[in-house]
């Protein structure tokens, strides 16, 4: 461990990292519409829509039809590989018309959990074979970034020393391969929010998960520069009864990133989760608003939290594709804003309810 | 690895905290006078004074009855056991005299380097054994901080993985144990400036060790709000043919940093390593002016590079007190000056301050 092969060129690098810089510009973050087949199913399920590759493509569209008002906010879509090859209507690729609005594409690249032998329904995830070579391929049709989820869950023996190694692992060969060509890497060490336990449980279940993270891309000789981190915000779990602030849940993802995450990073892109669109844009403002040093962009990567709307008036119908993507742009701005720690919350009980909860950082 | 046994209450917690930001407050650095008595010895040597329990008090008491204005550029002293249970002329206790000033007390905790075997001439450090027992009695004494340094060395096969890791998982050890006594731990993992390797290779090696501290710190549980960093600056070996300037050293210290230290480490404390004062100042005050992000506080923690002028101008005389005190007040100021990027120099140098004070596989 004393000589360095580097990895990297001081070209590859500097593309890395402003391609990196681009996508978290203040004030932007990241459509993740990189739903598979069967994900999507799901979601057009609840509309009562049919899950074919037109329905999926005319939602795309309805999606990236968005005019020039998303420019500002969002920096970063993330395709599914079908979606990479599809076309709007007038026969422009949807690559293209997100090119042509000035924010970078990515693409989902793992293949799915499976599971680990031996573990309480532990999983890891697949895909690294013949990711180089997909991923120069992908480079040539237009991504610049890609997307990996791993998914770890807290219960009374998880996640497991094996999971978090065997993750952290998966995801720096990811990486490393992603930067071999040119593509910059978001690490997603998903840590589900099932269960009954309590914010600190889950401050310190991620606290440890992330320190594995960044040992492990160091340990591959990962640029940090030029990738991109997309955990999950630092909440109880579902049926926990404890009910938390978004100052207090800002306060615990704040105090877990600073402890882990090298400030060579340039930008953390929080996944959803489940939240509610509303309350994935308060806590991200919170988390702007947090009075603890931040050297990274703290910035959203959201599925669900930017479309639900959208989908729900959309419903599969042509007539309501132009309301549609209002809802969609609507979603997109004010994250754009709660990335910067101005969204003032749609109504009533944001601000002063929030405050008289705040504990002082060292108790975390 | 999935269910927390909180190593510290909150109010553990916010007294290391405050204690460290105490050291490292606005300007402020370390003055390590913890030389053992090996060491003074050297430096005796030099400036052909004897040895004695006497000259070691006198010389030290010199620095610690410096004007209390001394207080605006050191915040903390690190002492060597002896030094702790020594007085000064009037029978006052150097640790009273220390505290009087404002000024917080640290301890040297390690017992020196041990070979481990199979390796090239690599070390571990001793002194675990009875550390807590120790650690409660300096914390009853005056003490609030400890530090311990573990030694790296650059040749064309080392750092090797066990050292790099044994001396990590040490530290981490030492750092656990200082916590639960309430005092603050200053991690020191120096990488020697012996050797002709570039400065690239320095920081390669550098990234690698930093990482490995920081995941066993977590490994271990180390509430690093609470904790202080000693590193190496990243420097060229001290025979590579190739010079390099003040601004090279401190983009490359800096970027290391930002890849390895989490933000949430208060600060980071140089040490100086055989570099001259002047050099030692210059470079601390070339990384403060460079326009890459600093979450943390970049700072000195000097022994030589504070102390060589003093000496030069003590001589062993009790007649030169007040230019030896002199002496150590302007390195103190300047190195003051430094942490805040705002060292210009005069113009004129003298010949102390320039001189190189390398000595080859520097140990205490």
């Amino acid at each position: 461990m004393t000589h360095q092969h580097p990895a990297l060129t001081a070209e590859q690098k500097k593309e890395l990292s402003d391609i990196a810089l681009r996508i978290v510009a203040p004030g932007k973050g990241i459509l993740a519409a990189d739903e598979s087949v069967g994900h999507m199913a799901k979601r057009l399920n609840q509309i009562g829509v049919e899950n074919t590759e037109e329905n999926r493509r005319l939602y795309r569209q309805v999606l990236f039809s968005a005019d020039s008002r998303v420019k500002k906010c969002i920096g970063g879509v993330i395709f599914f590989h079908e979606t990479m090859y599809q076309k709007a209507d007038d026969g422009t690729p949807f690559v293209q018309m997100i090119k042509d609005k000035g924010i970078v594409v990515g693409i989902k690249v793992d293949k799915g959990v499976v599971p680990l032998a031996g573990t309480d329904g532990e999983t890891t995830t697949q895909g690294l074979d013949g990711l180089s070579e997909r991923c120069a391929q992908y480079k040539k049709d237009g991504a610049d970034f890609a997307k990996w989820r791993c998914v770890l869950k807290i219960s009374d023996n998880t996640p497991s020393a094996l999971a978090i190694m065997e993750n952290a692992n998966v995801l720096a060969r990811y990486a490393s391969i992603c930067q071999q060509n040119g593509i910059v890497p978001i690490v997603e060490p998903e840590i589900l929010p099932d269960g009954d336990h309590d914010l600190k449980r889950c401050q310190y279940v991620t606290e440890k998960v992330l320190a594995a993270v960044y040992k492990a891309l160091s340990d591959h000789h990962v640029y940090l520069e030029g990738t991109l981190l997309k955990p999950n915000m630092v909440t109880p779990g579902h049926s926990c009864p404890t009910k938390y602030s978004p100052e207090e849940i800002a306060m615990a993802t704040v105090t877990a990133l600073r402890r882990t995450v090298p400030p060579a990073v340039p930008g953390v892109t929080f996944l959803s989760g489940g939240q509610s669109e509303e309350e994935a844009s308060i806590n991200l403002n919170a988390i702007n608003t947090c009075p603890l040093v931040r050297p990274w962009a703290l910035t959203f990567s959201y599925g669900r939290a930017l479309q639900a709307s959208a989908l729900s008036a959309w419903r599969g119908q042509r007539d309501n594709a132009a309301a549609a993507t209002e809802e969609f742009v609507k979603r997109a701005e004010v994250n754009g804003l709660a990335a910067l720690g101005k969204y003032e919350g749609s109504g009533d009980d944001s601000g002063a309810a929030g405050q008289s909860l705040y504990v002082a950082n060292h108790a975390y | 690895m999935t269910h927390q046994f909180p190593a510290l209450s909150p109010e553990q917690k916010k007294a290391l905290s405050d204690i460290a930001q105490r050291i490292v407050a606005a300007g402020k650095g370390i003055l390590a006078a913890d030389e053992s008595v090996g060491t003074m010895g050297n430096r005796l040597q030099r400036i052909n004074v004897e040895n004695t329990e006497e000259n070691r008090r006198a010389f030290r008491e010199i620095l610690f009855s410096s004007d209390a204005s001394i207080n605006q550029s050191i915040g903390g002293v690190i002492l060597f056991h002896e030094t702790l249970y020594q007085k000064d002329s009037s029978g006052k206790p150097f640790p009273a005299i220390i505290k009087e000033k404002g000024i917080v007390v640290g301890i040297k905790l390690d017992k020196g380097a041990a070979p481990l075997p199979g390796t090239n001439g690599e070390t571990t450090i001793e002194g675990l054994d009875g550390l807590a027992e120790r650690c409660a009695q300096y914390k009853k004494d005056g003490v609030d901080f400890g530090k311990w340094r573990a030694v790296l060395k650059i040749t064309s096969t080392t750092p090797s993985q066990l050292a790099i890791q044994e001396n990590a998982n040490t530290l981490a050890r030492y750092a656990s144990i200082c916590q639960q006594h309430g005092l603050v731990p200053i991690v020191e993992p120096e990488v020697l400036p012996d050797g002709d390797h570039d400065l690239q290779r320095c920081q390669y090696v550098t990234e690698k060790v930093l990482a490995a501290v920081y995941k066993a710190l977590n490994d271990h549980h180390v509430y690093l709000e609470g904790t202080l960093l000693k590193p190496n600056m990243v420097t060229a070996g001290h025979s590579c043919p190739k010079k390099y300037t003040p601004q090279d050293v401190a983009i490359a210290t800096v970027t290391t940093l930002l890849r390895t230290v989490p933000a949430a480490v208060p600060g980071i404390c140089f040490l100086s390593g055989g570099q001259s004062e002047e050099e030692a100042s210059l470079n601390l005050n070339a990384m403060n002016q460079s326009p890459l992000p600093k979450p943390w506080k970049l700072t000195f923690s000097y022994g030589r590079a504070l102390q060589a002028s003093a000496l030069a101008a003590w001589l062993g005389k009790s007649e030169n007190k007040k230019a030896a005190q002199e002496a150590f007040c302007k390195r103190a100021q300047i190195n003051s000056l430094a942490c805040r990027g705002q060292y210009v120099v005069s113009g004129k140098t003298d010949t102390a301050a320039t001189q190189s004070l390398f000595t080859v596989s520097y140990t205490y």
